[in-house]
Parts: structure tokens; sequence; C-alpha cells
């Protein structure tokens, strides 16, 4: 398999505090790449890196690379528009915007220039169908998303994604404010996705990591510890530290 | 023989319990004297307004009662108390057009501050303009008033001939007046929207500007309304600064450079002048109830537009 990502000694600092040390990681594409370790152990900053969202943050300050299909996101010439256009995020609370259903799909296709209405309605239908959410809003695509509950509403800003048409998708724990019945409709639909699309996930669950991921991070302090395949990195760890992180002696 | 003894003990000394359900006299009355004292503030408070509007629209409406004055006769543009013409039209006009021109003037430039200092910068814009806003509340209106008499005034003058008093004076100086307004709720607004919300927008790769103008000004307009109307309100409402530079004259307002005015202009400039119980005096009382009433459309209208606001989000 191809590697989509590829991270070469990246670094982040907030300030003076370094968050991220000596990342070096490859993620296949079209596949499901959990990042598990205990909080505040630096992978939700390392997934937000991915896209740059930490640019948001006054004071970021990163040193390395991060390669997609060889294109590194940190050069000078790397385009954010674009960047976060091909890789779209998933946050830890549904954040649906104060819009229709429909205008929530279509927000991202009409600010990357789309207007034309009968290709909105075809996107809207098509994403929402993706994100097994169609059936269900089909006849108040007119509503407020606000009205949704919160499993619909995290389904709904997965399909606004992937109205963008992206690559990669970059998911932050995001069934972590979910019910156990709607996290179950999310995994489905995570395992349902990789067919077309890498997605990386950052989770506190190991459960959900076991059953959606085909690689396994495992952050600690801001460093890889451990990757490898999933199954072989829950049922035979090489490093101590992973093995008593999973049987659950810490975090 | 113990049995007694034990029950005379529990009365002597209450279990905690029944301390708790009794509270001792002191406090009750402590409690009682502050239930009193806020009912009696509260109770005043309504009863200030109700005689005051009672009042305003009794002396309001007196005149058509006793039939000094004819509907027609005050909703006409002829203003000529001497001979019995009491049209008020051109005010009620001239108060409307200078505060809604005021509002079209402030609001692009009040919700530009806002995004300005809640999106753009928000560090140093929100240093520096927040306490300019508030300086800008604090001056009294007899000042702004003053400052377009000797500045804004003149310079009309200067540039486009005339004598520099009417509508545009009073535009000018009504949209310094009521910018803080429209400032202060239009950031209020804005720093309402989760930042998860703005978040969701540039990771599908929204610039900034297309965040603001797509995003937030659309999931923030029933609020950025609030503050506009709430400005317009301000607006219809001043008398002492609108008087000193609108111009004072019955024209009708709708030409930028002639002297007009307003309801609250004619009711400043002529309440000393007029015999009490006179129709004339009356009259300005008719243009009280107008404002009051204006006044509470707008406050109607404010209300219903924080509820849909409210309802959204």
């Amino acid at each position: 398999m191809a590697d989509k990502i590829v991270v070469h000694d990246f670094n982040l600092y907030y300030g003076e505090n370094q968050a991220l040390k000596d990342i070096e990681l490859n993620i296949e594409e079209k596949k499901v790449t959990a990042l598990i370790g205990p909080s505040g152990c630096g992978k939700s900053t390392f997934l937000r890196s991915i896209n740059r969202m930490n640019d948001l943050i006054p004071g970021v300050r990163t040193t390395g690379s991060i390669k997609i299909d060889g294109k590194n996101v940190y050069s000078e010439e790397q385009d954010l528009v674009l960047l976060r256009k091909h890789v779209g995020m998933v946050f830890q609370q549904p954040n649906p915007f104060p819009l229709s259903i429909y205008d929530n799909i279509a927000y991202g296709p009409r600010i990357h220039g789309i207007k034309d209405r009968k290709k909105l309605d075809e996107i809207v239908e098509r994403t929402l169908t993706q994100a097994n959410l169609w059936d269900e809003v089909k006849d108040r695509l007119h509503s407020s998303a606000l009205g949704l509950s919160g499993g619909q509403q995290q389904r709904l800003v997965i399909a606004r994604v992937l109205a963008v048409q992206p690559d990669v998708i970059l998911m932050d724990e995001p069934a972590s404010a979910l019910d156990p019945i709607s996290t179950e409709r999310l995994e489905e639909l995570i395992i349902q996705l990789k067919e077309e699309y890498t997605i990386v996930i950052v989770t506190h669950n190991m459960q959900q990591a076991a059953r959606v991921s085909d690689m396994t991070a495992f952050f600690l302090n801001g460093e890889i510890i451990e990757y490898s395949e999933t199954n072989r990195l829950f049922t035979n760890p090489s490093d101590s530290r992973t093995e008593d992180y999973i049987s659950g002696r810490f975090g | 023989m113990a049995q007694p003894l034990s029950n005379e003990t529990v009365e002597s000394k209450p279990s905690l319990s029944e301390e708790l359900r009794k509270p001792l006299p002191k406090i009750l009355q402590t409690e009682r004297r502050g239930r009193i004292l806020t009912f009696v503030s509260s109770w005043v408070l309504i009863v200030i307004l109700f005689s005051l509007l009672i009042f305003i629209t009794s002396k309001g409406i007196a005149p058509f009662i006793k039939g000094e004055v004819s509907f027609s006769n005050f909703f006409s543009t002829t203003w000529n108390p001497s001979a019995n013409a009491y049209g008020s039209l051109s005010f009620i006009l001239g108060s409307l057009i200078v505060s809604v021109c005021a509002a079209l003037v402030s609001a692009p430039l009040g919700i530009g501050a806002a995004i300005f200092m809640t999106e753009i910068a928000p560090n140093w814009g929100r240093k520096i303009l927040q306490p300019t806003t508030e300086i800008l509340v604090g001056i009294p209106s007899v000042v702004y008033g003053f400052v377009g008499l000797t500045v804004i005034v003149p310079f009309i003058r200067e540039q486009f001939g005339g004598l520099g008093f009417g509508l545009l004076a009073g535009v000018i100086v009504l949209s310094i007046m009521i910018l803080p307004t429209i400032v202060s709720i239009s950031v209020d607004t804005f720093q309402s929207i989760p930042r998860h919300i703005r978040e969701g927008s540039y990771a599908l790769g929204a610039t900034r500007w297309q965040t603001i103008s797509r995003l937030l000004i659309r999931t923030s307009l029933p609020g950025l309304m609030t503050g506009v109307v709430l400005g317009m309100a301000r607006a219809f409402g001043e008398a002492l600064a609108v008087q000193m530079v609108i111009g004072n004259s019955t024209n009708l307002p709708f030409d930028l450079f002639t002297p007009i005015s307003t309801l609250t202009s004619i009711i400043t400039l002529n309440m000393g002048n007029t015999v009490q119980g006179s129709t004339y005096n009356s009259v300005l009382w008719s243009m009280a109830l107008i404002l009051l009433i204006m006044t509470l459309l707008f406050i109607v209208l404010i209300r219903w537009m924080t509820k849909r606001r409210d309802q959204l989000q």
C-alpha cells in the first residue's frame, strides 16, 4: 500500500513547551489509522497539525515536515484553502452551523465556487447518503441542523466534510459526545468510508480503536511510543508502556 | 421514669432536623424584611411606569377627544399654531427619516468595527476600541450637539452651501451617538458564536473573509439587527443634540440641506413657551404620545428579534 501521509522529524512547540517530539509516521492510503494515548499526550495536537488547524492558535511553532502525496504541508507554497479542502476534519463536539441541513452541506462546495443549484442538490443527496443520513433527513433538508440529535449532527458534519471531496479525513474523538447506539452507527460509517478515504482518528476508547482501525499509533508525552498494525499492537505490544496503557494500568 | 425525662430533653433541645425546619425568628425576620424591600422596589417601578403611560396617553389624546384638533389636522403638514393648524406629519417624518438615516450610516460602520474587534484583531483591536466605544457612550448629548454646531454645521455650509443646519447635520451627529450601541451589541453577538463553529468553517477550507461573510454575519443577523434597531430607537428619542443642529424649521424632511424639525426638537423648543392647557401645549403632548408609541414599537421589534435569535441558537 502507498503511504498517503509521511511525517518526518516533526516537532511542535506551544511557546516554550514542546508538545510533539520527533514524530515519525507513515500513514497508509485508504486505511484507518488510530491515534491513542492518555489525555495531553499530543495526539489531538498532532491530528490538528496535519491540516494546520494549529495555525489558528497564537504562539505555535513547528519544525520538520508532514508530507501528503509527497508535498510538505508546511512548505511556504502550501495553499491552506487547498490543504483543508483535501484534508477534512471532524471535531469532538458535533459542530453543525446554525443553518439548515441543506446549507450545512452546501457551505463547503459554495465557498469553493459551486453555485449551480442542481449540482448542489446532487452533492447534498450523495454525501448525506454516504453518511447514512439521507433517509432520516430527506424530508426536512431545509429545517435547522440544530434540531438533529447528537449522532445525526456528527454524521451531518461528516457529510459536510465529504461534500468538499477530501482524500483524507481527520477525526478528533468523533464519538466521545455520542451515546452507544450513535457510536456504533458512526463506527460502521468509518469502516465504510475507508473504501475511498484515508482516515486518521484520535480516540480515547481503545475498543473503538481496535474495532475500526487498521493501524494504531500509541502516543505518550508528545512521542510515538509504538506504531504497528492494530491487531499486533493490542495483542502483542513490543513496548512495555504500550502494554501498561492498553491493559489499563495508567491513563 | 426514663421516658418522660428523655422527652423533656428533646423539647428543650430540638434535633437538627427540627431546627432546620423551624428557623430562628431572627432569620425569619431578615427573610421577611428582604422580601418586602424587593417587593416594594419592584412595585414602585411598575407604578411609576404605568402612571407615566397613563399620564402621557391621557394628555396626548385629550386634544382629539375635546375636539380641539382633528386627526386630519394633526396628521397634515401645515404647522401654523396661530391659525389653529397643528400638522405634525413633517416632524414625525423628520424623526423617522433622521433616525433611519443615522442607523443606515452607523450600521455598516458599527458592524464593521465589531468584526474587526472580534475576528480580525481580537487582542489589540479590543484593547483600543472597547474603551473608545465606552467613552463615546459617556459623552453627554449636549456636547455632541455643541460639537455638531461648531464643526459639522459650518463644514456643511462651506462645502454644500445653504445654512448648514438640517437633515444631514442631524444624521451625522446622531450616527456618531448611536455608533457605540451598535458596536457593543454586535460584539456581544459575534462573541456568542462558539469557537467550534468557526473552526468547522476554517477546516472546510474557508478563508477568514468567507467565514465572516457567509457564516458569522448570517448566523448573527438577528443579533446585529437588534443592535441597529436599538440604535435607531436611541436616535429617535434623542432631543438636545438634534435640536441644536437640525435647524428647527417646519420643512418636509426630503432634502439633506434644508433645516427641518423632529418631534423631540419641537417639544423641547416649545414646551416652555406655551401656556399649560392651551391647544398648542396639548398638541405637544400628542407628539410625546407618538414618541412613546414609536419607542414601544421599537421595543416590541427588538424583543421579537432576540426571541428569534434565541430560537436559532
